[in-house]
């Protein structure tokens, strides 16, 4: 007996100790990641200073010269763009899906949102470049009388906004499902409509839940490289309206790691861009945390 | 004796329909008067269906489509599963405070004014009134008056609960359900609430789900005795402590069975 109890026991610490090693793993991984791309980004930091290549608009690969101005403009406005047309949309469908659906149609319709979210975003490229590309393009030439291709800001945001939506919908619909029966069953024994118990109590109880979802959106639409690569144009130019060809950060590195990868300071150039957008996920990342515990304090229930 | 009745109850029977089991009886044809302005309280085992009797005098069965309610159940003459007036405007006549406190995620202040004003365009001064008139009537407002735009959330859970009355009865309604109110509760809260009830009593009818014996001896006018989703027995509490009729009543009133 008294064997047992010491193998248990080493068992139990082995197992702890594993359990932290792979914990500390993934903390390894972050800092590698970030390590790799500070000191492969040096050599084009020393070159050109960090305003000049955030703030310059200059692109010439044989002067050395690398302004990723364009790219970044191109970036926020395609990113908040998609999510303008994603977060009502989301918002209303999730509500619908949580609070009005009957269950049947509750199921079916999550079914289907599993599948959309899990499908490559190449094909979303290919759907968008096949469909939406001409379409914009016409919509163009009968209503603005505009000779455009097609590809542009406006066009990946459209493909962005929909490719985002099943994750923000499902994680709203989650969070909505969380808040308790009773939150509901009071607002409405006050009297209150379905719909201003939506608005006024599970918008709160369930709102740091929600931000976090759009959120998360952001960071998929901000990230996305392939299908926006496909479709926006790829100008290295600032985007004047939301109807030209533009360039995201994502999409400038796939569309020149070919070519640029054989230069050692091209190469630390695009590596430059990757270090940007892992800053930018880790300060919203940040952001969207701080703004969930204050709301989370703010909407407790 | 008995007050006129403010709850009249017939034939009443609810069903949840279950995945594959197909319909359980939660009630099973209920006849029941609930008097006016007294506290009329409802014991039984847990799972008699105690609970689910009383969601169905807020129609809050409503939103679960699992569940469906038959027969006829008249609040002053108005029968309110065939009254063609809105399900809001009948809910709004019978108030509802939980098991455990529902504090709204808003401010002290704005828990109670909720339910004022998704009503009607009611003038900002008279919200305030009738939100202090609220708390004081609940013993709260001594102890709120300076915090009345702190989180509801912060205060105790006794507090809480006489939050959640004061919020009901803001909005002045003609019935009070109260779902074992004051079993998440210390003593010395439970003590404040059942002192509370009393008083409410004078304008309120209220139906009083508990399942500790001794209160009910303390507090109610009226048992209703549940087993199983049907009515056992009910009446005056004098009588239906010393003189049951019924042999699964006196057992449980000897606590035999819980």
């Amino acid at each position: 007996m008294k064997n047992r109890i010491y193998s248990r026991l080493l068992k139990d610490h082995m197992a702890s100790h594993i359990l932290n090693l792979f914990a500390f793993l993934i903390v390894l991984f972050f800092f590698l990641i970030l390590v790799m791309l500070i000191t492969k980004s040096v050599p084009v930091i020393r070159k050109n200073s960090i305003a000049e290549l955030i703030f310059s608009s200059k692109w010439d690969t044989d002067a050395k010269q690398f302004g990723f101005f364009p790219a970044i403009i191109g970036t926020l406005e395609v990113t908040l763009l998609s999510m303008l047309f994603a977060i009502p949309v989301s918002m209303l469908t999730a509500i619908y899906i949580s609070e009005y659906a009957s269950s049947s149609i509750k199921t079916s319709i999550s079914a289907f949102i599993d599948v959309l979210s899990g499908i490559p975003s190449v094909v979303f490229g290919l759907c968008a470049l096949l469909y939406l590309v001409p379409a914009v393009s016409m919509v163009m030439k009968k209503i603005f009388s505009i000779q455009t291709t097609g590809m542009c800001v406006i066009t990946a945001s459209l493909t962005l906004s929909v490719m985002t939506l099943p994750v923000i919908i499902s994680l709203i619909v989650e969070s909505l499902q969380l808040v308790p029966k009773e939150l509901r069953e009071v607002s409405l024994s006050l009297g209150a409509t379905k719909w201003q118990s939506v608005k006024k109590i599970l918008f709160r109880a369930a709102g740091p839940g929600i931000i976090s979802a759009i959120l998360l959106g952001f960071g998929r639409a901000f990230g996305e490289t392939m299908a926006v690569a496909m479709i926006i144009g790829s100008k290295n130019k600032i985007p004047v309206s939301v109807f030209s060809a533009g360039e995201t950060l994502p999409s400038l590195i796939v569309n020149s790691f070919g070519e640029m990868m054989s230069v050692p300071l091209q190469q630390s150039a695009l590596i430059f861009v990757a270090l940007i957008l892992f800053i930018i996920v880790m300060v919203t990342n940040s952001v969207a945390k701080m703004i969930n515990i204050r709301l989370s304090q703010k909407w407790r229930y | 004796m008995i007050n006129p009745a403010e709850i009249k109850i017939r034939n009443l029977s609810i069903e949840y329909k279950k995945a594959k089991k197909g319909f359980v009886k939660a009630i099973e044809n209920i006849n029941l008067d609930i008097p006016r302005n007294k506290i009329t309280m409802i014991i039984g085992p847990s799972g008699c269906g105690k609970s689910t009797l009383l969601k169905s005098i807020n129609r809050l069965h409503d939103i679960n489509e699992e569940v469906s309610v038959q027969g006829s159940l008249e609040i002053n003459g108005e029968d309110i599963y065939y009254s063609g007036r809105p399900v809001p405007e009948l809910r709004r006549r019978v108030g509802l405070i939980h098991q455990k406190p529902v504090p709204l995620p808003l401010s002290i202040f704005k828990n109670i004014a909720y339910g004022l004003k998704i009503h009607n365009n009611i003038h900002k001064d008279e919200v305030e009134r009738r939100v202090i008139e609220a708390l004081k009537k609940v013993h709260l407002w001594d102890e709120v008056k300076d915090r009345l735009d702190s989180p509801a959330i912060a205060l105790s859970l006794g507090q809480q609960q006489r939050l959640s009355i004061a919020r009901a009865i803001a909005i002045k309604p003609e019935v009070l359900l109260c779902d074992e109110i004051t079993s998440a509760l210390d003593p010395i809260s439970s003590g404040k609430i059942e002192q509370l009830l009393v008083t409410l009593s004078e304008d309120y009818t209220i139906v009083w789900v508990s399942h500790i014996l001794r209160q009910v001896r303390r507090m109610a006018d009226y048992v209703v005795f549940l087993y199983m989703g049907r009515m056992v027995e009910c009446g005056e509490k004098e009588q239906f402590f010393e003189d049951p009729q019924d042999s699964l009543t006196q057992n449980y009133i000897r606590g035999l069975f819980t």
